[in-house]
């Protein structure tokens, strides 16, 4: 259980432990988008862990990484697969940073750190501890975004007014990514 | 964790790419069918958007038109056997932030009925607003015949109404509206 809970609050990769800000960055222009990427790379993460963990002790030192790396680019290319086939819709909008979470540095991370020392059970725990984590976060991230930015919440508009435009730019990614870190930092000290 | 030996290194890589590439060519088996099935339910709405009420296939009756080096498809929309409308899907390279793909709904006149953003990759807030969910932008073309509809923004000279801060994705819009309508007037369709 712990397992679970620290990759939502202690390890949370995006408030804590700042890994995976690609995806994190570029995807959260609105609350379905972020989910829809959280959700994918939870996906990819407890898959990619569970196997790891399975074949490490058979690996050769020397060549763990570039095996690590085709075992995750695997999951990715069937994740992709799966979306094109039965999710057009949300893998129009994530299309281009599904290939991204090979390089994402919370999968790699959690593989090297975790899940080439452990079980496959705790693995796979893990693995779905740091997917929460990523997810929620990026839902938050992607829901004040969009609040902000266009003034609607998971597609349903809220405000009238509309919102303001640079909240789902880059330079709006930042500024909200910032001032959740201070209020994420505020609430767990 | 082993010590790494040449012969186990590679018997390793080797064994774990066979097992990562018999994994993806079963998948790509099982999802071979439904995505190709996606693909051809988008075209069949965006076209079903464009044009007026049809009761044929058109995305069966399809002709290709080639301009400027690009292949356009041509879908006739037909009711009890009359042409009603022609769905084009068209694109442009020239967006801000890559390929722009639309479906242009003509009128057999070449009047434009209808259109849609297929796919593109415009900044979100600015240039995304080519989407009619976004702005009404697109609407401005409705019902406008190109040889008296000018397809070119203000600026340039045209009648169009560019979104405002996204004049490059305006432009892009108007450039494969304009090269759809080129596309149906030289066809056999008219």
């Amino acid at each position: 259980m712990s397992l679970i809970t620290k990759g939502i609050l202690k390890e949370n990769p995006t408030f804590v432990l700042m890994l995976g800000m690609c995806p994190t960055l570029g995807t959260t222009v609105s609350a379905m988008n972020g989910m829809g990427m959280g959700l994918a790379t939870l996906f990819v993460l407890v898959l990619s862990n569970m196997a790891i963990a399975a074949v490490a002790a058979q690996i050769p030192a020397k060549v763990r990484i570039p095996a690590y790396i085709v075992i995750i680019a695997a999951f990715v290319t069937i994740l992709q697969l799966l979306m094109q086939a039965y999710t057009p819709a949300l893998y129009e909008t994530l299309g281009l940073f599904i290939p991204l979470i090979v390089v994402n540095c919370i999968v790699l991370g959690r593989a090297e750190a975790f899940a080439a020392k452990n079980s496959v059970a705790a693995s796979a725990l893990d693995g779905i501890g740091i997917g929460l984590g990523f997810t929620l976060s990026l839902t938050v991230i992607g829901a004040v975004r969009e609040l902000l930015g266009s003034g609607a919440l998971f597609g349903y508009p809220l405000l009238p007014s509309g919102g303001v435009t640079v909240f789902v730019l880059a330079p709006g990614a930042f500024i909200v990514l910032g001032y959740l870190l201070v209020l994420f930092n505020k609430i767990k000290s | 964790m082993k010590t790494s030996s040449l012969k186990n290194m590679t018997l390793t890589l080797l064994l774990i790419t066979f097992v990562a590439a018999a994994a993806l060519a079963t998948v790509y088996v099982f999802t071979e069918e439904p995505m190709e099935a996606a693909r051809l339910a988008k075209i069949n709405r965006a076209i079903a958007e464009v044009t007026p009420p049809f009761d044929n296939s058109p995305s069966d009756e399809v002709a290709e038109v080639v301009l400027d080096g690009r292949t356009l498809r041509l879908f006739p929309a037909k009711k009890n056997g009359v042409l009603v409308g022609i769905a084009v899907e068209t694109a442009t390279a020239k967006g801000f932030g890559g390929l722009i793909t639309l479906m242009a709904g003509f009128l057999p006149d070449g009047t434009i009925y209808k259109t849609a953003v297929i796919s593109h990759t415009e900044t979100p807030g600015l240039g995304d607003k080519i989407e009619k969910s976004k702005s009404a932008f697109s609407l401005q073309f409705e019902g406008k015949h190109p040889d008296s509809f000018q397809l070119a923004v203000r600026k340039d000279g045209g009648d169009v109404d560019a979104i405002t801060a996204s004049t490059i994705s305006s432009r892009a819009f108007c450039d494969a509206l304009e090269r759809a309508y080129r596309a149906v007037s030289s066809s056999s369709f008219q």
